[in-house]
């Protein structure tokens, strides 16, 4: 059997993959669990890129931020599926992009439908939150909160909003009836603020 | 009282907490696996501590990096250090940040309005 036509069709399919990452700017992308090795590798080489190409520290810092809550948000998160091994707990995708003038890191991961209301609620609320507000709910719930069972303490989309000082962008798509794939990109600017 | 020394790597911090040469110090990078686990051991010494301490008491933080999980503990690591005020015992606590680490110089000041303790900011 005769196989190269299907090799050859998947080798192309890598070169538009890798011109559509090209296109969206994209430096980094991962599927699969969202470990804490994962995320110390991948801390630590967009660290060193952004070292590499002079970014200032306190863009350096903000990224790092935001690229350790996003990651751990999926890992502490993630919904538990045995159903589908794509939506295995702490399983999701991660992407981070870097533009002319900013940086934009992006997660998806698959939630159950029950839970939509309640992550909308509470991004859109620290969506309408100002600097002031934003200081005042991270403090009451550090102090407050408990950390769950899987080390989460309830402050990660707080300090995103805070890091980047932007608004939290988001959107769910539907998966199947009971799940929908939630997808969340955070972007930093790379001018020294 | 035993002394505590963790050798900091890329993702836990530094610490040493020995009462008899007054060093009492968190520094580096916080973001470890199991934040609960890891920062265990340091309450626990906290609270014996506590029933001996010394005429003052002060705690270094120096941390450069702290993750959402971590500023949890930290705070509980601050409440210990606040009872021991209220019960009268001198205790200061000394903030460092990197001169031009703002977020890092706010976190000190957040912490400083949530517990009652002399809070000390130290720049470098």
């Amino acid at each position: 059997m005769d196989k190269k036509p299907d090799v050859k069709g998947f080798l192309e399919f890598v070169y538009e993959f890798y011109k559509t990452m090209k296109a969206h700017e994209i430096t980094l992308v991962y599927e699969g669990e969202i470990t804490h090795q994962i995320t110390k590798a991948f801390t630590s080489l967009t660290e060193s890129n952004m070292s590499k190409d002079d970014e200032p520290n306190s863009v350096q810092r903000r990224v790092f931020h935001v690229m350790v809550e996003c990651l751990q948000n999926i890992s502490k998160h993630a919904d538990d599926f045995t159903s589908h091994d794509y939506l295995f707990s702490g399983r999701g995708i991660f992407l981070v992009s870097k533009g002319e003038n900013e940086y934009s890191v992006t997660t998806g991961n698959a939630v159950e439908n029950d839970k939509i209301g309640y992550l909308t609620d509470l991004l859109e609320s620290i969506n309408t939150m100002g600097k002031e507000e934003l200081k005042e709910l991270y403090k009451k719930q550090m102090k407050e909160g408990r950390l769950s069972e899987k080390g989460g303490a309830g402050l990660g989309f707080i300090d995103i909003k805070r890091k980047t000082n932007r608004e939290l962008e988001y959107h769910f798509l539907p998966i199947t009836n009971d799940t929908s794939f939630f997808l969340l990109t955070s972007t930093i600017s790379r001018s020294d603020i | 009282m035993e002394t505590i020394k963790i050798q900091g790597t890329e993702d836990t911090p530094r610490i040493i907490l020995d009462a008899e040469n007054d060093i009492l110090e968190i520094s580096g990078r916080s973001l470890p696996e199991d934040v609960a686990a890891f920062y265990e051991p340091v309450l626990n010494w906290l609270k014996d501590y506590g029933e001996n301490p010394k005429d003052k008491t002060i705690f270094n933080f120096k941390l450069t990096y702290f993750n959402t999980a971590s500023s949890k503990l930290l705070l509980d690591i601050l409440m210990i250090l606040e009872e021991l005020k209220e019960k009268g015992n001198d205790i200061l606590i000394r903030w460092h940040y990197p001169e031009e680490d703002e977020d890092m110089e706010e976190a000190g000041d957040e912490y400083a309005d949530i517990v009652d303790v002399p809070f000390e900011k130290v720049s470098y």
